[in-house]
């Protein structure tokens, strides 16, 4: 069973006059249609508008198609029995990490979630320790949130997800407001959580650079899926990428701009190690 | 000399048990005219210290001159200071609040006192600058995508006609193209009307591509300032304090450990392909 089955999907954010009547429809999600495997590593990428949140905002029923149908876990979103449960298995992680953070100390941050989904006191305290540890925050957990760099604050987000014990997380840009340090810190933490706890990931980004050990990855423009496959597929096509107003990691425009300059070396370098490895083989 | 810090210090809650130096002896100067990248952690000082640019926050210890003139004198006119170093902070979208564009840029130059005919003609000039054209003027802001409403904001603030601007993290959450608009409008700014610019990003490669010279904080100090090229070429001191250079710098140095005989002293990917295309013409 997939872990997320999208299928036909369409949203539209109707604006309504102060008589109520309606002053115009923009439909942010026009059609769009996606399987995610459990395990997965998926990344969406698009222009600012292109419909990337609000596609995610429909993964743990925030927002109900307009048409189409979702699924999480095999649940329909439209059914409202299915709606905790979706929440549960579905967290989402959003840009700010000052919005996330309730509490005044780290691990009653962490333990939030599953206090409210009436988990008995013994196994909060279970949970929060294995999550703070999962995430690498757990010598903060008596600490004041508002002491913590914008990476950790991100992690202990995530870690109050990770102790509702869900199977995806979905992660809306969660790096944006990070500095370098901070966002290796979250990206290899999510990273971390899908290879050892084999939880699916959703993320949402404008770094081209946190896509390329995705499984696969979504191309968004105008609420349609306009691009898709593995992040070398993708990043091959780089006057197409650049259309949809984004672009490609350094290094693989560095590699491109050679290829063009007729450099013999592959298409699609997504790191610097690849591309240091492809002009030695020139010699060879 | 346009502005210069002279051993600057900031201290918060000073004299209790949760003091702390937010700034610690912070020396420069900045000519007319620079493009200066200002770079950091999180945490490092960086915002506090443009806030002393324009006299928003006081420093504890040390002078500050702008234009030659001390700006913690009893009679110098802090006011005007303010309208002469412009200050666009993180998401200046926010802070957008009339019901037009055209309104909300004219906000700034009425509030200057100036005439009507003065202030329409600096609000038609400001929008201009950020290319946010006349069939926008009417619409609401909020009906903008991310990058116009950034390019409202920034408006708002040259309708001032500052002679600095100090832009904090200017394209973060904005798409790539969106973010590549903001920063060839300012440069372009810079290049045309002669503004010194301060730009504060996390964004290496930004820095890289736009800025002459870099400033470095760390911890409140301030750990480098030197010219852009060199700032990168000690990658792993900027590593030490959190910070990173841009990809290509990192590729040029491994080509170089491999025994190419590439100069590493790269920033961009343009010089990254002639240098390294020069190399193999010869090997």
């Amino acid at each position: 069973m997939e872990m997320i089955k999208v299928e036909d999907l369409a949203f539209e954010y109707i604006r309504r006059n102060e008589e109520g009547d309606v002053e115009s429809i923009n439909r942010a999600i026009d059609g769009v249609s996606l399987d995610v495997k459990k395990g997965d590593f998926i990344a969406i990428i698009g222009a600012n508008g292109s419909g990337k949140s609000t596609l995610a905002k429909h993964i743990n029923a925030i927002l109900y198609p307009s048409e189409g149908t979702v699924w999480v876990n095999g649940m329909n979103t439209l059914k409202e029995e299915n709606l905790w449960e979706i929440r549960r298995s579905a967290g989402m992680v959003f840009q700010n990490p000052d919005n996330q953070i309730i509490a005044t100390v780290v691990e009653e941050d962490v333990g939030f979630g599953p206090e409210n989904l009436g988990v008995p006191t013994d196994e909060i305290w279970e949970r929060v320790e294995k999550s703070l540890k999962a995430v690498g925050m757990l010598e903060y957990r008596n600490q004041s949130p508002n002491k913590l760099s914008g990476g950790q604050k991100q992690r202990v987000a995530i870690a109050g997800i990770m102790a509702m014990k869900p199977e995806c997380i979905v992660l809306d840009e969660p790096t944006a407001m990070l500095d370098p340090d901070g966002r290796k810190e979250v990206i290899s933490t999510v990273r971390l959580l899908n290879q050892h706890e084999k939880i699916t990931v959703l993320l949402i980004t404008h770094h081209m650079d946190e896509v390329i050990n995705a499984d696969k990855v979504f191309v968004m423009e105008h609420g349609k899926i306009v691009m898709q496959g593995s992040p070398r597929e993708i990043f091959s096509r780089i006057p197409e990428i650049k259309k949809y107003r984004l672009d490609v990691p350094q290094v693989t425009e560095l590699a491109y701009e050679l290829r063009n300059a007729g450099v013999d070396i592959p298409e699609g370098i997504l790191s610097a190690d690849e591309l240091v490895q492809a002009l030695e083989n020139l010699g060879a | 000399m346009q502005i210069v810090f002279d051993h600057v210090d900031y201290l918060y809650s000073g004299g209790t048990s949760f003091e702390k130096h937010a700034l610690r002896d912070i020396s420069f100067k900045i000519e007319k005219g620079e493009f200066i990248g200002l770079i950091g952690h999180t945490g490092s000082g960086k915002s506090t210290l443009i806030q002393h640019m324009n006299g928003l926050i006081k420093a504890t210890n040390g002078k500050i001159y702008y234009n030659g003139e001390d700006i913690y004198d009893k009679n110098y006119n802090m006011s005007q200071l303010r309208s002469k170093v412009g200050l666009v902070f993180q998401y200046p979208e926010h802070q957008l609040f009339e019901t037009t564009v055209y309104k909300d840029v004219y906000f700034g130059p009425k509030n200057l006192g100036l005439d009507k005919l003065e202030a329409d003609l600096r609000t038609y000039e400001a929008l201009k600058m950020v290319g946010i054209g006349e069939e926008l003027l009417d619409a609401s802001p909020f009906e903008l995508s991310g990058g116009q409403k950034r390019r409202v904001a920034i408006a708002g603030i040259l309708a001032m006609r500052p002679e600095v601007l100090v832009l904090d993290e200017p394209t973060a959450g904005l798409d790539p193209r969106g973010r590549d608009e903001i920063l060839d409008q300012i440069a372009m700014l810079h290049k045309e009307s002669k503004i010194t610019i301060i730009l504060v990003t996390h964004s290496m490669e930004d820095v890289a591509n736009y800025v002459d010279r870099i400033l470095v904080m760390n911890n409140g100090s301030l750990a480098m300032d030197q010219e852009t090229r060199s700032v990168f070429s000690r990658y792993k001191e900027l590593e030490e304090i959190h910070l990173a250079a841009p990809q290509v710098t990192y590729v040029m140095n491994t080509l170089k450990e491999k025994g190419f005989p590439v100069n590493t002293d790269v920033t961009t990917v343009t010089e990254a392909k002639n240098e390294i295309t020069r190399v193999l013409k010869i090997i």
